[in-house]
């Protein structure tokens, strides 16, 4: 899923100036269950900024709280233009995606974001979510024992691990463990140690952040 | 908003009490016939975890100069956790307070037990104090001064217990 987390009060306060009525929006999938912007998160918000503006002896805000199942999907953002006609901001509680299809679609409202969308990853522990994928778009999973080294190798090496590796640990940071050894213990219980005998080449990156914004495109399923 | 003496700002304080300790060392107060502020407004809660961010902040939204919350002694929660994971989500929101201005030393969390009596009401004796001190909440003088009328000159907050308006 996405991984994000909300943005400090004072930054989304800051957005609120010169307005009296805002709309609030969550998503009820990848930020609900990193409970960074669904439902709960949305009403948090909704009555701190209500508080942080009576609390300063200014114009009441009013807020409008609304979560959605997606707002990375038209139908589900469309519907929100009603809502949206009658206020001065629009604050979107879900990841990038979802703060541009707000953009797009509440085309005469000024949309703005209340979290900052970190990476692709899941939960480790209770409260605790750690990044797994780099969106690379060319997947390599299959040569390193299902763990990714370009999201878990702090240098995202592909022949590792680097000389920093110490005791399993990153040389980043002691609490980040080396990728490297995490796949070589994966292949080593696996039986699969020959794999890390073939050198790879260096990784064609323009599958990632080359040539503009990525698109798939499903011929079959275009209408 | 209540006002017993045009001298004392008798503060309003609502303290979330849970029913298996909270609320029973509560009524054993009662029982007791101690004396505790009557600034302090008890809600019944089926434990102490079941708080939610929201209804804290909702009290403050509705005119509460502080809340509290009283879950079990810490290891002994009927629901095992509930009352450490409670105490979290205050630490949480006292941050909260603070960035909005309300103030997070307005929210507390209290362990007792059930037979805990005397010290729920010592517990209500010193919330009561120290809201008092600190005077009536921002959000009042806040939307006085929203409103344009005379109570938002900030002196009731100034620690000396001073008269609302």
């Amino acid at each position: 899923m996405i991984v994000a987390d909300q943005k400090p009060l004072e930054e989304i306060y800051a957005y609120l100036e010169g307005t009296r009525r805002v709309l609030i929006v969550g998503c009820r999938e990848c930020v609900t269950v990193c409970q960074a912007g669904g439902e709960k998160e949305v009403g948090l918000l909704a009555a701190a900024l209500r508080l942080k503006r009576q609390a300063g002896g200014e114009e009441p805000l009013e807020t409008v709280e609304d979560c959605v199942q997606r707002q990375c999907d038209a139908e589900y953002v469309e519907p929100l233009k009603e809502a949206a006609a009658g206020v001065d901001l629009v604050i979107s509680m879900a990841c990038g995606v979802g703060v541009q299809y707000l953009a797009q679609y509440l085309t005469d409202t000024w949309v703005v974001p209340a979290l900052n969308t970190r990476f692709g990853g899941g939960s480790v522990e209770q409260g605790v979510w750690e990044e797994r994928c780099g969106f690379c778009g060319d997947c390599q999973l299959d040569r390193t024992g299902g763990i990714c080294p370009v999201a878990r190798c702090s240098k995202s090496l592909f022949n590792g691990p680097c000389g920093g590796s110490y005791d399993g640990k990153c040389e980043v940071d002691e609490s980040i463990d080396c990728g490297w050894q995490l796949i070589f213990d994966r292949l080593k219980a696996l039986d699969r140690l020959a794999l890390l005998a073939e050198i790879q080449p260096a990784k064609d990156w323009r599958t990632s952040r080359d040539g503009g914004p990525r698109r798939v495109v499903r011929e079959d399923l275009r209408i | 908003m209540r006002q017993v003496s045009s001298e004392v700002f008798e503060p309003t304080i609502v303290a979330y009490c849970c029913y298996y300790c909270g609320l029973t060392a509560a009524d054993l107060a009662g029982a007791m016939r101690l004396e505790y502020p009557a600034n302090v407004r008890v809600v019944e809660v089926p434990c102490s975890g079941k708080i939610d961010p929201r209804v804290i902040l909702g009290a403050f939204e509705g005119g509460a100069d502080g809340v509290y919350v009283v879950g079990c002694l810490e290891g002994d929660c009927y629901f095992i956790e509930g009352n450490t994971r409670a105490a979290k989500r205050v630490t949480r929101l006292k941050a909260l307070l603070d960035q909005i201005g309300v103030g997070g030393e307005r929210l507390a969390m209290y362990n007792v037990y059930c037979s805990m009596g005397p010290k729920f009401a010592a517990i209500a004796r010193e919330m009561t104090e120290r809201i008092r001190a600190l005077g009536p909440s921002p959000l009042r003088r806040g939307a006085a001064a929203a409103a344009g009328g005379g109570g938002g000159d900030g002196s009731a907050g100034t620690g000396e217990g001073s008269a609302q308006s």
